[in-house]
């Protein structure tokens, strides 16, 4: 089953991705050509098998820490200047963004 | 100006140098710089600053004097531009952190530098790691040092080049598909991923979170060992790092420990060293679509562990196909929702034309991504989405698990370890798979299974063959081991190096 221009345009908006048209069409070809690859993986009977997410879980039993609810970090103004350096708009702390409430 | 660093076939010959005051760790990151700078055709660095590479060699001398060196100080090195560093810019080779400045260095960043290797910089390397060949990079092609108009592998594949042309002894990198093992059988040097859990994400760049492993690429497998122990360990600070490896802490120590104790064994079986090793060789792996002259230098590479007392035996790995469409779901997917950090709103490009705050972000992750990040986001957003999730993502994931009951069912009952070809063919000419993205795909077939079942696995070089350009290039043996094996691993390819030569062939001196 191949994907619709429709299909495309929802795929882009739900990745957050502006594609001109150009875009959308080739990213139609490539992605019905990746879908004709991982297709494949349907042909496969899996009943009764537990998907597998963490892999070490496949030998043993695996449970993801939880870290103490405790402040680990530097709370200061020099180093919160250090974190938001790489920040494309910022001012007084806060990262701005476009009007977002009219 | 002669390559000092062509003086020198190990880290331990090295170091040896080093602590005998011969050289200064100074001169030769000076001299590592120049190379540098001469085999910039190579395009192997992304970001270079001598007065920080300067200043650590300066440390390490000051370590050498004091006599508390240790055996990697002074030792020069670089990592894979997917490590945030501090000072280095942190790029993951895309325009969307073209200027990101880290704040903090990645675990395995801060580790080696405290065990004093200097580091020379940061490598390009695929886009976010996606890519077989480092010709999906925001700074254009790393190349291979044994033909300058073939791919050195990916993603990692500058740590490759990088240490084929002895610009550095040692580089980083990273394994989500294969990135690791790959490259170094391209370029024809020496690499390790190690078990899932085994070394900290902390500060790696996100791909696909539950496959990504970092591992170093030497000349060969005892360099591994010292790197490889200093990378690894228990962090707090990444949610899947293991703190127990089979019992046994997941400290400093544990890898050197095991490759010790395994070559103390092979020692004292003389001649035949690897007597009882039993080598899996699966049938899948030497199927249609593998070049002949790669067949044959992983052959004669079996057959040299035949003649140093290992048996071989013929298994099945029967979903080794089937680990292509699972991975390109799961990957994927794990990356369209890694990726979903990139918003340009805390970090990384933002447009510089929108209309409001969606398009905004819409606007810069196009602008800021190449072409095959936005592929994978696209075909990973389709997987997770609403009515597809079951089909593809948990169906990959059940399969994930087959194959993963596959490698154990193979390794518990059949054999020690499991040898094969990295790759199907060697390195391609650059832009071979400039119209179809799906091309190179296909051939990461060797190394997939391994990063959907966490195991660890190693690539090193074991004969040549011919390439488009006509050139002799480089072909790697894999070998897979069991979880938390990479000890054993390593002494395993120790004892094949000790007895062969490849790895000590030199790009441009073959």
């Amino acid at each position: 089953m191949a994907l619709t221009d429709q299909e495309v345009v929802r795929i882009a908006r739900l990745a957050r991705l502006h594609l001109t048209e150009a875009q959308q069409a080739q990213a139609k070809t490539d992605l019905n050509k990746i879908l004709g690859i991982i297709q494949t993986l349907q042909a496969v009977d899996t009943t009764g098998v537990e998907p597998l997410a963490h892999p070490l879980s496949a030998v043993t039993e695996v449970s993801l820490r939880l870290r103490e609810d405790q402040v680990t970090e530097i709370s200061s103004v020099e180093h919160r200047a250090a974190l938001m350096a790489n920040a494309p708009g910022s001012a007084q702390g806060l990262f701005l963004v476009p009007k977002v409430i009219e | 100006m002669s390559n000092t660093l062509l003086q020198f076939n190990s880290l331990a010959q090295l170091g040896q140098a080093l602590s005998a005051r011969k050289l200064s760790a100074t001169e030769l990151a000076q001299d590592c710089l120049k190379q540098i700078q001469k085999q910039a055709a190579l395009n192997a660095f992304v970001d270079v600053d001598a007065e920080l590479t300067l200043a650590q060699a300066r440390a390490a001398d000051a370590a050498l004097a004091a006599g508390t060196a240790g055996p990697l100080t002074g030792i020069p090195i670089a990592h894979k531009d997917l490590f945030v560093t501090q000072g280095w810019r942190s790029t993951a080779g895309s325009n969307m952190l073209k200027n990101y400045i880290s704040p903090f260095d990645a675990t395995v960043v801060r580790k080696l530098r405290e065990a004093g290797c200097v580091s020379l910089g940061k490598l390009n390397c695929d886009e976010f790691a996606m890519g077989s060949g480092n010709e999906h990079s925001a700074f254009g092609p790393a190349r291979n040092p044994w033909d300058l108009s073939a791919v050195p592998g990916g993603s990692s594949g500058a740590s490759a080049a990088a240490v084929a042309a002895k610009l550095v002894m040692a580089t980083t990198g990273t394994d989500t598909g294969g990135s690791v093992r790959q490259p170094a059988a391209l370029c024809g040097v020496s690499g390790i991923k190690p078990t899932y859990g085994a070394v900290s994400r902390y500060g790696m760049i996100a791909y696909g979170s539950s496959l990504d492993q970092a591992g170093p690429l030497a000349a060969n497998a005892a360099d591994l060992v010292e790197l490889l122990d200093t990378m690894s360990g228990f962090d707090p600070r990444d949610a899947t790092s293991a703190e127990q490896c089979h019992g046994v802490a997941n400290a400093p120590g544990r890898i050197r420990g095991a490759y010790q104790s395994a070559n103390t064994h092979y020692a004292a079986q003389g001649a035949k060293p690897l007597k009882g090793l039993r080598i899996g060789v699966p049938r899948e792996y030497f199927g249609d679509g593998l070049n002949n002259e790669v067949a044959q230098a992983v052959e004669a590479a079996i057959a040299q562990f035949e003649a140093l007392g290992a048996t071989r035996v013929d298994i099945s790995l029967p979903r080794t196909q089937l680990s292509i469409p699972a991975y390109y779901v799961i990957a994927p997917a794990e990356a369209s929702s890694n990726l979903s950090r990139y918003d340009g709103v805390r970090y990384g490009h933002r447009s510089e034309s929108y209309t409001d705050l969606a398009d905004m972000t819409a606007r810069s992750r196009a602008e800021g991504f190449g072409p095959e990040v936005q592929r994978r986001i696209l075909i990973g957003t389709y997987v997770l989405s609403h009515g597809y999730y079951d089909a593809y993502y948990l169906q990959a994931q059940r399969l994930r698990r087959m194959i993963a009951d596959d490698f154990q069912a193979a390794l518990t009952t059949q054999c020690d370890v499991i040898m094969g070809p990295v790759t199907p063919t060697v390195a391609a000419p650059i832009g071979h798979s400039q119209d179809d993205p799906t091309a190179d795909w296909l051939a990461d077939v060797y190394t997939l299974g391994l990063n959907l079942a966490g195991l660890p696995g190693m690539s090193i070089p074991c004969g040549f063959g011919r390439g488009a350009a006509g050139l002799q290039l480089p072909v790697g043996l894999q070998i897979i081991g069991n979880y938390f094996d990479e000890g054993r691993l390593l002494a395993i390819a120790h004892q094949y190096q000790q007895t062969t030569d490849w790895h000590q062939r030199i790009a441009g001196q073959a």
